[in-house]
């Protein structure tokens, strides 16, 4: 299932492309308040946004980006690899669909609510085209003081060689924040997905960099709810994954059977909660910081040894 | 959504899965009623969305009219794990020859739906060893193949087998149809006759498809507070203790949450509304808080960058001035023009800090 997908060549493409850092980005639902509000503050930070998709609004422009009635004509000129999807849940099934038939091959999903049928359809689809879909439910992905795709506003990230992985939005501006005050640039940071269901999982966005020598270590800012630490812990047993790892996980004093903000935030009996994540992380020599303010010190030590 | 039992149970009964016969009554007049339609002995049945209710003591068995009263008094008064029944089910005695389990449910780690088989029912899944399971390959629903080969594991009859596998293709088309996240047949007997009867139902819908089935929206019960949440884009859960905590987003909330409770202090509200942080929807965030009567103080937790701090002291304080709010909010706002937010608040009861460490031992000491 893993298909080598180098999503930096993506994102941000080899020092001998003409467009080296400067990938072009299409934008779904680009006209709504929030996805024209986000629109603006990916371009002020140095995104290549080439087109927006509305239908009915081909034509129009907004910020002298040009606006097109589907994908097809969006990507024509410029061939957009990427894709950032800001329309409403209830459409995403069909944007996204639009979005891998016409040659986009990361699919940044910020909505929310998405229905779990429907991720799990774009993600079948995906796969068998070689596509990749983060989120849906993500704040997106930022490689820092280059360019975002997504709603994270900007002044949490620097650049540097540690890398963020999240299943929070809000939790990866705050760890961000943190690291970079502390002096921990990131390399690259993604937000998974509040979701129960996430286009790219912990593991496979381990996968996403674990070859790279220029990421010297790994923050994943966890929840309650699944299993995804878990699993995590497993693969880095199974696999000896040599990079400093550190984690947080929020949510331990949640109660249980309740969904908490995210849909997949939510324990059912020992399944999903905080002490089998801490355990499971223990057992992979992954230390775990009790509040965002300590993954700093936590990463520090981790580096020494 | 989690489904009440007899809500599961109309479902079944709507795709051709037996129940038993029943009767759910709101009080004691309708059991009475109900009592007359089944006949003793019958079971009751507290109508609640925790598990364990058999254990709880809330399911009874009833023989005659002067037990039905006194049953019925003590199950709709029976709290079990917080939650309180509005409905009790009355439900025909069943003679049963064999348990066995059927589920269908979203598996989160392989992320496709999966089905879990046994024939030993009656018994929580997670104790029983002997069970099939099996993940399905697409969200087309299952083919009879795949169905007949987890039949083929039950010890079941020619006949027994085929009725299984139509029930499992029955209850595949329910979990893609009303897009339910669970389907859990627990007990699943087999009667005299050779008959499959669903005796418990337990169905979970997945939330952010109720759009498209209006036929399941009369099945969401939500108190006041959390449909006004709701309506507003909020994620509101209420929680035993006195502090209410808000802030923009899930993983923020529950991190203050931790926090909070590291220091001491119980929560009384969860109140994530979300990532797009304006004056109005602080200020509706603080309304919904105002109408839980335990809280003593408002803790809220904003990550800035997108949203200006002084507007969020602006709802603050209009929140303040109508008489919305009349406990003390303590607010970790980091951002822009924060030196007019501290203005803006100079006079009220509320009080902004730098770090969420300094915000949460002012909350929890107060």
């Amino acid at each position: 299932m893993s298909i080598k997908f180098d999503i930096f060549k993506i994102l941000i493409g080899d020092e001998t492309d003409r467009d080296y850092k400067n990938k072009p980005v299409i934008i779904q639902g680009m006209t709504g308040s929030f996805g024209s509000t986000h629109t603006k503050l990916m371009k002020d930070y140095g995104t290549n946004i080439v087109a927006g998709v509305t239908p009915g609004k081909g034509g129009q422009s907004f910020e002298d980006i040009p606006i097109f009635n589907t994908v097809a004509e969006a990507v024509e000129s410029k061939s957009a690899q990427i894709s950032g999807i800001f329309v409403p849940a209830p459409f995403f099934l069909s944007a996204a669909k639009e979005a891998i038939d016409n040659g986009i091959k990361l699919l940044v999903a910020v909505p929310e609510h998405v229905p779990i049928i429907d991720s799990i359809k774009i993600l079948e689809y995906a796969e068998k085209r070689g596509a990749r879909m983060i989120g849906p439910n993500t704040p997106g992905v930022i490689v820092p003081e280059i360019m975002k795709v997504g709603i994270m506003p900007a002044k949490p990230f620097t650049q540097g060689s540690t890398v963020v992985f999240s299943r929070s939005g809000t939790l990866m501006y705050e760890v961000s924040y943190t690291l970079s005050n502390a002096g921990y640039g990131q390399k690259f940071c993604l937000g998974i997905g509040g979701d129960p269901i996430n286009g790219t999982n912990l593991i496979e966005a381990f996968d996403l960099i674990k070859e790279r020598e220029d990421i010297e270590s790994i923050v994943v800012v966890g929840e309650i709810g699944g299993d995804a630490e878990e699993k995590l812990a497993d693969y880095i047993i199974s696999t000896t994954f040599s990079k400093p790892v550190v984690a947080y996980v929020a949510g331990r004093a949640a109660p249980k059977e309740k969904k908490m903000g995210h849909a997949g935030a939510i324990v059912y009996g020992n399944y999903g909660s905080a002490e089998s994540k801490v355990s499971n992380y223990s057992k992979a020599n992954v230390p775990v910081a009790k509040r965002p303010g300590e993954v700093p010190e936590l990463l520090k030590s981790k580096l020494k040894k | 959504m989690k489904l009440l039992e007899y809500q599961g149970k109309e479902l079944f009964k709507n795709y051709g899965i037996n129940v038993p016969n029943s009767y759910l009554a709101k009080n004691i007049e309708e059991a009475k009623q109900g009592s007359h339609r089944i006949g003793f002995p019958f079971v009751l049945k507290s109508q609640l969305t925790v598990g364990g209710r058999g254990k709880a003591g809330a399911i009874l068995k009833c023989n005659n009219e002067k037990e039905l009263v006194e049953k019925f008094e003590e199950l709709i008064n029976k709290e079990v794990k917080g939650e309180k029944p509005k409905t009790i089910l009355l439900e025909e005695m069943a003679d049963i020859k064999r348990e066995f389990y059927l589920s269908l449910f979203l598996n989160r780690t392989k992320r496709c739906y999966s089905i879990i088989a046994s024939s030993q029912g009656g018994i929580e899944i997670e104790s029983v060893n002997n069970k099939v399971i099996i993940d399905l390959p697409d969200v087309n629903g299952i083919s009879s193949e795949l169905a007949s080969e987890v039949a083929d594991k039950m010890n079941l009859n020619n006949s027994e087998k085929n009725t299984f596998i139509d029930l499992i293709q029955k209850l595949s088309k329910l979990i893609y149809e009303k897009e339910a996240e669970l389907a859990e047949i627990n007990p699943l007997a087999i009667l005299d006759g050779e008959k499959f009867v669903a005796l418990d139902a337990k169905v979970i819908i997945d939330d952010n498809a109720l759009f498209r089935h209006d036929d399941l929206k009369k099945y969401e019960e939500l108190s006041e507070l959390e449909s006004q949440a709701k309506n507003n884009g909020f994620s509101f859960v209420e929680l035993d203790g006195d502090i209410a905590i808000i802030g923009n987003g899930a993983g923020l909330v529950m991190s203050t949450l931790d926090m909070v409770n590291d220091a001491g202090g119980k929560a009384g509200a969860f109140l994530d509304f979300g990532g797009r942080a304006t004056t109005e929807s602080i200020y509706q965030a603080l309304k919904v808080i105002s109408k839980v009567d335990k809280i003593r103080v408002i803790l809220v937790n904003l990550f800035g960058g997108i949203v200006r701090t002084d507007l969020v002291a602006q709802a603050i304080l209009n929140a303040y001035n109508d008489n919305t709010i009349k406990v003390p909010v303590f607010a970790r706002i980091t951002g822009a023009e924060s030196e007019k937010a501290q203005e803006l608040l100079k006079n009220s009861k509320a009080r902004l800090f730098n770090t969420v460490e300094e915000a949460i031992n002012a909350t929890v000491k107060y």
